[in-house]
């Protein structure tokens, strides 16, 4: 047999489908999006017993085949769409074995849409602590279908599942529940109308309030012999129907599901007495945070100093080995820098799954959710958004991706466009140097207004995340249903093997989405800083060896040749006379002139590459736009900074190093360099607290990421949302530093 | 007056009683929210809302303008707590 069986995994939220699946088939799995939307498509292959294989398609959570969400709606559409590619042969319902009535409801639905369904009951090893036990004979027989009794977590089960899969065929397709009966005249007429239909799927396609297969309920308008009913009759006739399926699954489980309520021991209650008590609850909970952030912050930066490193030897290495030139360069400079600049998030996002994962596969995130929802909804949001929201505060791309958990619509794009205001550690390097230049010495109350600036900064990012938030809410205006109704699962011990494909697959959808945009924007970056038209870049060096003959170094670097040669003397000195070791004067006067040479050499060569990125197409950007940025108080230098750090906040910090022709590993020399900046109008120092507050707010608000914008359109599936974020993000930090400035000067 | 589950006391417990609305979720229904089904008030979130409730087996939070659409009778011999 050639032909793959195709399967479809379908079942409630919390049953451990997820754990099916990836039991299923291993590591064969792919993970993308449906068409056009952003719901998460999984499929995977799977090896089945005589050589066969499966194709198997994990489908959304969905407690009914009723749509509230687009998720479900994905479900619904491929069990009803026959001429669909993934149309399954045969459906998989996995239910837990604790909510069996629940979970048969959508078994039944599925079972009257005459697909063959298996019905796998999942989460055995569980049976005995909580006192169940289960005629799965009787079961199979009066649900009129095949069960598998699996427990993902011991790994047992797993093979019956394959076996039902390739014997499919065998499986019955008869009805579970006649649902005509809630309304017999009105199914008489459906019946009339469409006599070549089957009603349960007419009755779907009327019902569902996601607005899908646009020809089918065409169909139903042009039907004029027809006559449809109001939605709220439909919507009395939806719960006849719950109800009817309940009377059903009611009257079956009381023959074969047996629980022994003495024996169920309730590790949930104590749990939850703990974690979701309104002092205990909120100090556990940020206890976790900090964590997280902990994690995110700190434990990151190790592999990422090792990343940062690879990268730049590995730049280095490109250099000396290929063939200098524009190709050689391109390597080195665009694409290496570029892949590295994705590389290095992929530490914080990996932490931040991590975390994630674990919090959910416990069921604790529920339970955050229930702790905060209140705390969030004047703004718009819900319980769901904040962990986003905190995590923000590390990086905004694992954010953004987190809020994938929120269900509702309106409440993930609020979030979504909101996030990027919280204070990530991108911006920090930028606030700590602008801190130490401008902010002045002193305390009060024992803390330095140097803390209290940082602090405030971080204040203000939260406050604008949480007022823009409340903005949006009354001027968006999307529709969608929101009533909350959030499961809260039992507490489980996280699968590791769930936990790692998840950190896997996040992090391998953030390099491949986002990471193809970001390395275009570096390449584009470098290009304009590495090229220019006119002569005066062509010919920098000649010019740049010229001017330094004729007139020596820049004063900063004479001072900077100065301090350090005289310090590398005293050092020579006193190892000297310490006796640590001699040398004859003249080998002294060898190494103290090398020194110099190389001092003056690596001057030469920082001055030239300021030169060349004064005279390069960035350069020119950087005059072009000076009148717009003059009024916050930045020159020229400050502009191109500005401009290339739209990559990445961080950049701003190594651009004004190249400028300033210093070392960029060097923060002190920068840092003097930027204090030494004079502005030549007012012959003050530029770094002053009028531009350096103006800068600082800058940077607080304005959408200076394009790898988060990379993501939030990945997320959202336009550019039109990160295009308004970016507007409405950076206009807003241009008034307000302009504002700042302007009072301040 | 008409009880309903946004008037539940922790520990509480109570049958629900025929539906008059129809703006209830259907997610709720489905969820064993049903008439004729017992419901049990377990935790009530730091600032009186979200509510937290077993019904039919199923744990669920919802907010307390969604619990007051379920009415029901309380059944008197479970102490509040």
């Amino acid at each position: 047999m050639s032909k793959q069986i195709n399967v479809a995994l379908i079942g409630n939220p919390n049953t451990g489908k997820t754990s099916v699946f990836n039991q299923l088939t291993g590591l064969k799995q792919k993970v993308g999006n449906y068409p056009g939307i952003t719901v998460e498509k999984k499929e995977g292959i799977c090896k089945l017993p005589r050589g066969v294989k499966a194709h198997i398609l994990d489908l959304p959570g969905t407690y009914s085949l009723n749509t509230t969400s687009l998720d479900e709606s994905v479900a619904v559409e491929l069990l009803l769409n026959k001429n669909d590619k993934n149309h399954p042969d045969v459906a998989i319902v996995v239910s837990d074995v604790e909510n069996l009535k629940r979970n048969l409801l959508l078994f039944t639905q599925i079972k009257d849409l005459k697909i063959p369904a298996i019905l796998v009951i999942n989460m055995a090893d569980r049976m005995s602590r909580k006192g169940i036990s289960v005629d799965i004979a009787l079961l199979e027989q009066k649900l009129n279908t095949k069960i598998a009794l699996v427990s993902t977590r011991k790994g047992v089960g797993i093979d019956r599942i394959k076996e039902l899969i390739t014997d499919y065929k065998n499986l019955s397709t008869e009805q579970n529940v006649d649902i005509t009966v809630i309304s017999p005249e009105y199914f008489d007429k459906l019946r009339s109308a469409f006599p070549n239909e089957d009603l349960y799927k007419l009755w779907l396609v009327i019902t569902q309030d996601v607005n899908f297969m646009p020809i089918e309920k065409k169909l139903f308008k042009d039907a004029t012999s027809f006559a449809t009913k109001s939605k709220s009759e439909l919507k009395r006739l939806q719960q006849k129907e719950t109800i009817l399926r309940y009377q059903f699954i009611n009257g079956i489980l009381k023959e074969t599901y047996k629980v022994d309520l003495a024996a169920a021991k309730g590790l949930r209650a104590s749990f939850d007495k703990i974690l979701t008590h309104k002092v205990f609850g909120y100090v556990i909970f940020f206890a976790i945070l900090l964590t997280i952030f902990q994690a995110i912050y700190d434990w990151s930066g190790y592999p990422q100093d090792l990343i940062e490193t690879f990268f730049a030897n590995a730049s280095g290495w490109v250099k000396d080995t290929l063939p200098p030139g524009v190709f050689t360069n391109l390597i080195a400079e665009g694409v290496l820098t570029g892949i590295g600049g994705i590389v290095m998030f992929i530490p914080q996002i990996a932490f931040l799954f991590l975390f994630i994962s674990l919090l959910e596969e416990t069921g604790y995130m529920s339970r955050v959710v229930f702790l905060m929802d209140r705390l969030m909804r004047p703004f718009g949001l819900s319980g769901k958004s904040v962990v986003p929201l905190m995590s923000g505060t590390a990086c905004a791309i694992p954010a953004v991706m987190a809020t994938r958990t929120i269900e509702n619509w309106k409440e993930r794009l609020i979030t979504i466009l909101v996030t990027p205001f919280t204070t990530c550690s991108a911006r920090l390097p930028i606030y700590i140097i602008i801190i130490a230049l401008v902010i002045p010495e002193g305390s009060i109350l024992g803390l330095s207004y140097k803390a209290l600036t940082l602090m405030l900064l971080y204040l203000i990012g939260f406050a604008a995340a949480i007022l823009s938030a409340m903005v949006l809410n009354k001027i968006l205006k999307i529709k969608g249903r929101s009533f909350f109704v959030v499961e809260m699962p039992n507490y489980k011990l996280p699968l590791p093997k769930n936990v790692a494909y998840t950190v896997w697959e996040k992090t391998r959808s953030f390099v491949l989405g986002a990471g193809k945009i970001i390395l275009a924007i570096s390449v584009v970056l470098w290009f304009l800083g590495s090229n220019g038209y006119a002569d005066d870049f062509k010919n920098a060096d000649e010019i740049v060896t010229n001017r330094i003959k004729k007139e020596g170094f820049s004063d900063f670097n004479q001072a900077n040749i100065q301090n350090e040669l005289s310090a590398y003397k005293s050092a020579l000195k006193d190892s000297i006379s310490n006796n640590i070791y001699t040398i004859d004067a003249a080998a002294l006067s060898d190494s103290i002139a090398l020194k110099k040479t190389f001092l003056e050499e690596r001057a030469l060569h920082q001055e030239i590459s300021s030169y060349k990125l004064e005279n390069s197409y960035m350069g020119y950007m950087g005059k072009a736009i000076e009148p717009v940025v003059h009024p916050l108080g930045y020159d020229w230098k400050i502009g191109i900074a500005v401009l290339t750090s739209f990559a990445a906040r961080e950049v701003f910090v190594g651009t004004l190093a190249t400028i300033y022709s210093v070392g960029s590993d060097e923060e002190q020399t920068i840092q003097n360099r930027m204090a030494a900046e004079i502005n030549p109008k007012t012959k003050k120092p530029l770094f002053n607290l009028a531009s350096g507050i103006s800068l600082l707010l800058f940077y607080a608000f304005a959408m200076q990421c394009m790898s988060t914008l990379a993501v939030v359109k990945r997320e959202t599936n336009t550019w039109k949302w990160p295009a308004a974020q970016l507007v409405f993000m950076s206009s807003f930090a241009y008034i307000v530093a302009l504002v700042a400035y302007q009072i301040l000067k | 007056m008409i009880t309903t589950v946004a008037q539940l006391k922790k520990g509480q417990k109570g049958i629900i009683k025929e539906f008059s609305d129809d703006s209830l979720p259907i997610k709720l229904l489905e969820l064993g929210c049903l008439p004729g089904n017992e419901i049990e008030l377990i935790q009530i979130a730091p600032f009186k809302d979200p509510i937290y409730i077993n019904v039919n087996g199923s744990h669920i939070a919802i907010r307390r303008e969604t619990a007051q659409l379920i009415e029901l009778d309380i059944i008197d011999d479970t102490p509040a707590l």
